[in-house]
Order: structure tokens, then C-alpha cells, then sequence
């Protein structure tokens, strides 16, 4: 079988590759989504983590003893 | 026997244990998927030979029937752990159930999809109200009902009870999607491959489709356990072990 009359597939190319192709993006979605999710959430933590760090810095600092 | 199988449970528990565990098997996962994907790809789409009938446009049956599986399948273990999370209040379950949501959903709507691009060369119709195609439907918006049920509480665990109790509700509709082409006769074809009794599909074609099957139940695995794993990050954001792994892991993605 030659190349060219496999991605012909018996003239039905669009409906196959279409087909095909919202299964690849469908689930490339799914994967990504959970990573960009987990970025967010990493990147969110540091930063509360460094506010709490300042605060505490600063309240050595200025030498107030936390209530 | 009980107190054995709660020993060995233990790791699994426990939000970071379970969290390094399923780090180390996701990978094999995820590389088991795509080999097991490119092996089925390449017997449906080269080897095996065109239907007499429909020509071609039936090789979209290896991504399309794979996919109907994984769609009840994902149901089925989500409404079971939906189960496990309201009886015994196990946060684990709880995670589990809100996280094969979207993965059920996904797969849902590539069968839909899928299946409409099929039609209209097949049947001449992108969509018909069959029996089979409705219940597909109906069973995407259980996936989304549940997603968005979960996301309207405030409270997390609250709204992850809401989920699995909504979980467990759509289970009647699971034996409708499998016998709607048995119990009404439709546009859509009856099944040809039948665990119990011999499939009405040569052996050269239907291959491939199990093959499929295996690569998308792997793929499911991965997902499942890298959603997992980045919603108890979210869940016990306060606590030590991920204050800690944030520091570490800085700038990874894995």
C-alpha cells in the first residue's frame, strides 16, 4: 500500500482524519489540563509561602511581638 | 483479614505516600499507552483490510469503540468509588470520584463525536435521537452535571459528596447506553464484539480494536493518577510534605 493511498483512505480522508484528529486533541487537553493546574498551584504556594516569610521578617524586625 | 488488608492499604492512605507511588507507576503508564496505541494504530489503519461494506471510514471503529468502553468504564469506577466516599468517608475516594469526571467526559465526547463523523457518510445523518446515541448523551451530561455540582460548593468535601451521590444516581443509565441497540432497534449497528459468545468481526479487524482498548484503559490510568496526584497537592497545600515539594521541585513539571 502506498503512502499516498493511505492518507486517501478510499476517498474517505476527511471523515477518518477528522475523526482521528479530535481524538488526539481531546485527550491531548486532558493531559495537559492537570499539569497547567498543578503550575498554578506550585507557583501560588511559593508565593504565600514568601508573603509569610516577609511578614515574619518584618515583625523581627521592628521588634513587635505577634498576638 | 480485614486488619491485613488495611496494613497493606495504609500506604495508599496517606495523601503523600499515595502521591510517590503513583509518581513512579504514571510513567509506565503514560509509555505503555502510547506503544500499546501505536502497535493498535497501525494494525487498524494499514493491516487491516477495508470493510466490504462501509470501506474505509470504518477504522474510525478503533478509536470510536475503545473510546464507548472507556466511557462506561470510567462511569463504573467513578460511581464505585462515589460509593466508597459517601459509606466510609474516604477522602481518597472522594478525590477519585471528582477526577474521573473529566476523563469520562473527554472520552464521552470523542465516542459522540466520533461516532456523528461516522454517521454521516454510513447513514447520511451527522445525528439521529436513537436509543444508543441519546444515552450517550445523557451520559455526557452526567459527567458534566457532576463536574459542575462539584464545583458549585464552597466546600470541597461537601460538594465531592454531592458529586459521588450524583455519581451513584447515574449509574441506571450505564445498562441503557449497553443495550440500547438490543432493546430498540436504531440507525446505530448491534454489537460485533461480545466477550461471552464469538464476535461477528474477522479476527484481522477486530485486533486491533482490543489492542485500542488496552492502550486507552492505560491511558486512563495515567490520567487519572496525574489528576490525582495534583489535586491532593491542592488538598493539603498546607501542609508540610507539599510546602516542602514545592520548594525542592521548583520549576518541574513532573
Amino acid at each position: 500500500m502506498s503512502l499516498q493511498s493511505f492518507f486517501a483512505m478510499g476517498g474517505y480522508a476527511p471523515y477518518v482524519w477528522s475523526a482521528y484528529a479530535v481524538f488526539l486533541l481531546v485527550l491531548v487537553a486532558d493531559y495537559i489540563a492537570p499539569i497547567v493546574r498543578r503550575r498554578r498551584l506550585l507557583r501560588d504556594l511559593r508565593a504565600r509561602m514568601a508573603r509569610q516569610e516577609a511578614r515574619k521578617q518584618r515583625r523581627a524586625s521592628t521588634g513587635r511581638v505577634s498576638s | 483479614m480485614i486488619h491485613k488488608a488495611l496494613h497493606w492499604s495504609a500506604p495508599l492512605a496517606s495523601p503523600p505516600s499515595f502521591y510517590r507511588l503513583a509518581g513512579k507507576i504514571r510513567p509506565w503508564c503514560l509509555c505503555l499507552a502510547l506503544l500499546t496505541a501505536a502497535i493498535g494504530l497501525y494494525g487498524g489503519l494499514v493491516m487491516a483490510p477495508p470493510d466490504y461494506q462501509q470501506g474505509d471510514v470504518f477504522r474510525i471503529i478503533y478509536i470510536h469503540v475503545p473510546s464507548a468502553w472507556m466511557s462506561l468504564f470510567i462511569y463504573a469506577t467513578m460511581a464505585v468509588a462515589g460509593l466508597v466516599a459517601l459509606v466510609w468517608h474516604v477522602k481518597l475516594a472522594e478525590v477519585v470520584t471528582v477526577q474521573s469526571a473529566p476523563i469520562g467526559a473527554a472520552f464521552t465526547l470523542i465516542t459522540l463525536v466520533t461516532g456523528s463523523i461516522w454517521g454521516e457518510p454510513t447513514w447520511g445523518t451527522w445525528w439521529t435521537w436513537g436509543a444508543r446515541l441519546t444515552s450517550e448523551l445523557v451520559l455526557l451530561f452526567f459527567y458534566l452535571g457532576i463536574i459542575g455540582l462539584y464545583h458549585a460548593f464552597e466546600d470541597r468535601r461537601q460538594g465531592a459528596r454531592a458529586a459521588a451521590f450524583l455519581s451513584i444516581v447515574g449509574i441506571v443509565n450505564l445498562p441503557i447506553v449497553h443495550y440500547s441497540v438490543k432493546w430498540w432497534n436504531t440507525l446505530h449497528q448491534g454489537t460485533t464484539v461480545r466477550v461471552f459468545g464469538p464476535s461477528t468481526i474477522d479476527p484481522s479487524m477486530l485486533w486491533p480494536i482490543l489492542v485500542m482498548a488496552l492502550a486507552t484503559h492505560l491511558y486512563w490510568a495515567a490520567s487519572l493518577l496525574g489528576r490525582i496526584r495534583t489535586d491532593l497537592l491542592d488538598l493539603e497545600s498546607g501542609k508540610r510534605w507539599v510546602r516542602e515539594l514545592s520548594q525542592v521541585r521548583e520549576g518541574s513539571s513532573r
